[in-house]
């Protein structure tokens, strides 16, 4: 057993950007992240890095690309309204491929709406968000570890493929304290940035660009970028399977909603009920491929979300007409309830199986 | 894209060439504006000070956005208004390297006014270059905040109204109210008198940023014909004769002082 | 022959005939030719030579860096 401290997930993902090798990190303060702007306004000048209150969260991303053309790792965190306000900067770095990594303590929206937990930003985090054809690669934990271990991983990611890397987590995971093994290896390794603007000594000037005036040029450009997104797709999806060989009614749930989701699923099985959780770890690339597989033998499928239901689409996308897709969500902060789940998952369970798949 | 030299054939001594900073090749900019001999003042203070290989500017959105084009250093865009903050972000992982944003007046004084306030008052090591020509170029000559009083523009077509308009915003004398900024001076590229003093101003920006002292914004009084809607002629006098006037030059801060 | 001490090289095809050079020529060294570029404009040109001072008005105000001076050195018979 390694050596455990007590953190919480917000400070959880300061230090792993610490251990990261994040070399910049600008904020702006929002509930319900505000211990992680702390967190790196203490760390970060202890280890001789850059810290940046910002005057806005507008500000803050774009001190980020700033860092980050330099070649050097950078990060920024907000909660939802404030990630609406990065959006611009997300777009503009998905355009340039900048390698940096945005974290979004989700809380309840529309509008300013209130601090309490939420998952009702999967549209904007996962289709894009800003203006354009682009994508960010979108990892939700659901514990304090994987808030540490995600960011560490989201440098190494966002340094793989040149693209933004969000997390998305919610003010529960951010706010609550669970035991932390630190991550105690070497920061990922960075590749070579031979495009970083460091001066143009021995070598010709460096351009850090997204406005391509020339139709073609676009295109061409966009096809890059949709050439990368294919990739990703192809090598990146992440998921967490729980009691799914034999499962008969499938949830699908990521984050804190998993962890709910996860207690209803061990209620179903005490009382006699083949209930699987399917956790999406990265929600973009979605594990649409596995969904699809496991669609073709449950009874049913129950989606659990702290929204109206938004990876409930990509769910329903993945599924089709191959079993029936039921919702459980709360909005406004609102938690769903593990009674709720349970009836749900019950009532799955007892619809008979339609046609002659199996 | 080089920066070649022509060589003069004859024996002499040069008193004026194309700096070697500045690519050769045309630029997309109107005849007589001001974004040109900007950069061409620009490349000169780069090449005088030796600091080419390790300048990085930083572009706004505007005319001058494709100044990778023409200065023969590392650039980076910026998004509309966030030049100071790209430049922060440079600035402070690089501190060795010379960092300059480039900015329009609406880039700088409209949409990107937090980050010019606040960079000037953390002090950031950077140089600001605020080409101010009272209108925004790029678009299509609308009312920009250093619109003159009266001034017809795309958007104030019966004139400026600073009744429902606001009045021109003098950039200088805003943040010379901060205690941070370090050098803060305005200029005129309306004469070549004007023009000396915009290079001299430049590079005294540019050496105090090498020399640590802190956050320099030089403002320029530029001329855009086009969108002036006059001659590239009658533009320069217009800056003397309506811009100087609401913008009086001058040096507002120096060595980190205000200037009385 | 008079003796003509600076030389003055405009790269015709940078010009873009905005004329500033004429207008702060204190000696009427310039003018724009009736020819135009391949840009399309009407460039300056060097029509008084001799007149020049190398007050380098002309250098300094030019947007596109297209006019360079030189001392030349002259030599006495």
């Amino acid at each position: 057993m390694r050596n455990r401290i007590l953190m919480n997930g917000n400070d959880a993902i300061g230090e792993g950007a610490i251990r990261a090798g994040c070399h910049a990190y600008f904020g702006y303060p929002i509930t319900p992240q505000n211990e992680l702007t702390a967190y790196m306004a203490q760390r970060m000048p202890e280890c001789g890095r850059v810290f940046i209150q910002a005057e806005s969260e507008v500000a803050a991303i774009n001190m980020v690309y700033g860092a980050v053309v330099t070649g050097k790792r950078a990060m920024t965190s907000s909660s939802s309204p404030g990630i609406s306000l990065k959006q611009e900067g997300l777009s503009y770095l998905a355009a340039a491929e900048l390698p940096a990594v945005i974290v979004n303590v989700q809380r309840g929206g529309p509008g300013l709406g209130n601090i309490a937990p939420s998952q009702a930003d999967y549209f904007q985090a996962t289709k894009g968000g800003g203006h354009g054809d682009y994508r960010l690669i979108v990892l939700a934990p659901n514990s304090v570890q994987e808030m540490h271990d995600f960011t560490i991983n989201a440098f190494a990611l966002a340094d793989r493929y040149r693209n933004p890397v969000m997390i998305l987590t919610d003010g529960r995971l951010g706010q609550m304290m669970e035991p932390l093994a630190l991550y105690k290896g070497p920061s990922p390794k960075s590749p070579p940035k031979p495009w970083s603007l460091t001066g143009a000594r021995n070598r010709k000037p460096n351009h850090i660009r997204s406005l391509l005036l020339d139709v073609d040029a676009l295109e061409e450009r966009n096809l890059i970028l949709q050439s990368k997104y294919k990739a990703i797709l192809a090598e990146l999806v992440g998921f967490d399977e729980y009691l799914t060989r034999d499962a008969q009614v499938l949830t699908i749930a990521y984050g804190s909603s998993a962890r709910i989701a996860k207690g209803a699923v061990n209620q179903a099985r005490a009382r006699g009920i083949k209930a699987g959780l399917l956790r999406p770890i990265t929600l973009w690339p979605f594990p649409r491929t596995r969904i699809r597989q496991l669609a073709e033998k449950v009874k049913g499928i129950l989606v659990v979300e702290m929204s109206a239901g938004q990876m409930l689409e990509d769910v329903q996308l993945a599924v089709g007409d191959r079993c029936p897709v039921a919702f459980e969500g709360r909005m406004g902060g609102a938690v769903p309830e593990e009674s709720d789940i349970l009836a749900t998952l019950r009532h799955i369970n007892k619809s008979t199986r339609k046609g002659t798949r199996s | 894209m080089s920066a070649t030299r022509i060589r003069p054939k004859k024996k002499g001594r040069i008193l004026y060439r194309r700096p070697l900073s500045l690519v050769d090749r045309a630029t997309h900019f109107c005849p007589g504006c001001g974004h040109g001999t900007t950069h061409k003042l620009i490349a000169e203070v780069l090449d005088t000070l030796k600091i080419r290989e390790k300048t990085i500017g930083v572009a706004p959105v505007g005319c001058a956005v494709m100044a990778y084009y023409y200065l023969n250093c590392d650039i980076s865009e910026a998004a509309h208004g966030r030049t100071p903050a790209v430049a922060t972000g440079i600035k402070r992982c690089l501190p060795d390297r010379i960092v300059f944003s480039y900015q329009g007046d609406g880039d700088l004084a409209a949409i990107g006014m937090a980050e010019t306030i606040h960079a000037a008052n953390r002090g950031e090591n950077i140089t600001v270059i605020f080409v101010n020509n009272s209108v925004y170029g790029m678009t299509g000559g609308q009312m920009a905040p250093t619109t003159l009083n009266g001034q017809k523009t795309a958007t104030s077509p019966c004139g400026r109204d600073s009744r429902s308009m606001g009045t021109p915003i003098r950039i200088c004398e805003l943040l010379n109210t901060l205690d941070s900024p370090w050098h803060i001076e305005r200029v005129a590229l309306n004469s070549p008198a004007g023009i000396r003093k915009a290079r001299k101003a430049l590079l005294v920006a540019f050496k105090g940023q090498m020399e640590g002292k802190g956050y320099s914004l030089i403002e320029i009084l530029s001329p855009c014909p086009v969108h002036m809607r006059l001659s590239p002629r009658d533009a320069v006098r217009f800056i003397t004769e309506g811009m100087i006037p609401a913008f009086p030059l001058g040096v507002f801060r120096k060595e980190g002082k205000p200037v009385a | 022959m008079k003796a003509k001490p600076y030389s003055l090289r405009i790269d015709r095809n940078r010009c873009k005939g905005c004329e500033l050079c004429v207008s702060v020529c204190p000696r009427q060294v310039l003018d724009l030719s009736e020819e135009i570029n391949p840009l399309g404009y009407h460039f300056a040109r060097v029509t008084n030579p001799s007149h020049c001072i190398g007050c380098m008005n002309c250098s300094d105000m030019c947007p596109d860096a297209a006019i360079e001076i030189q001392k030349r050195l002259i030599r006495h018979a």
